[in-house]
């Protein structure tokens, strides 16, 4: 099935009910709408976080998200994919990042979603600087961020 | 010329964003880091880090990648997105 995809790398803002609209708008096929939402938090690895800055390489970025999009894609029958991933200077309950999927069904909704977010969060190449009062600081790599990769290795296709 | 890229918090240790490296092609990811300490000794110790990522034309690769002249290379820490 062809899937439509859009991936978008920016500084602005999104609005989630447009997406889910965008989702939605002459969809008569698909009985699932699965959507994740990453915000800043206020505290991090024990810090009191008061900002975030996201770094990311350009052109790479992009070409990281379809790929782990495609991937999803062929595990699962998805007609929309929208990925939306915020750079630059963010700030406490920010929005960040935003991955959602449409399918027939909810459970391909929901692993592919699922999916997308865990590959996003170890294969995209962002990188995210907090100010905290203390100063700023790198945020380290997490191993269970790895680690939850490792689930994808099973079988998971309901095609 | 191999163009190299550094980012994130390794880009900020060595304080250079992307360098230009001359070097005979084919070459291995190794040989290039190899090359690039040859020249900043100081640079070693953040670019031996077992957990530093290398992409080759924007796509991961490993240390025994094959570089091509004029391939982008880039070194990275791992990524903390989402």
């Amino acid at each position: 099935m062809t899937t439509s995809i859009s991936i978008k790398v920016q500084t602005d803002d999104f609005d989630v009910a447009q997406e889910y609209a965008a989702l939605r708008e002459d969809n008569t096929q698909d009985g699932a709408i699965v959507f994740f939402a990453g915000l800043v938090r206020d505290m991090n690895q024990g810090k009191n976080v008061t900002g975030l800055f996201l770094e990311h390489y350009p052109g790479m970025t992009e070409k990281a998200l379809a790929n782990i999009v495609d991937q999803a894609c062929e595990r699962w029958p998805l007609s929309r994919v929208r990925v939306i991933h915020r750079v630059g200077q963010l700030h406490i309950s920010d929005q960040i990042v935003f991955v959602a999927v449409s399918s027939c069904h909810r459970e391909a909704a929901f692993d592919a979603c699922h999916f997308i977010m865990d590959f996003l969060k170890n294969q995209a190449p962002f990188w995210k600087k907090e100010t905290t009062q203390q100063g700023d600081h790198w945020v380290k790599a997490l191993a269970k961020d790895e680690a939850s990769l490792k689930k994808w290795n099973a079988p998971h296709d309901r095609k | 010329m191999i163009n190299v890229l550094f980012f994130a918090q390794l880009k900020e240790l060595l304080n250079c964003a992307s360098v230009q490296v001359e070097q005979n092609t084919p070459c291995s990811v190794s040989q290039i880091k190899q090359a690039l300490i040859a020249k900043h000794p100081a640079w070693q110790v953040h670019l031996d880090q077992d957990n530093i990522l290398c992409a080759v034309n924007q796509t991961m690769v490993d240390l025994e990648h094959e570089i091509k002249d004029g391939d982008e290379v880039a070194f990275f820490p791992p990524v903390t997105g989402g």
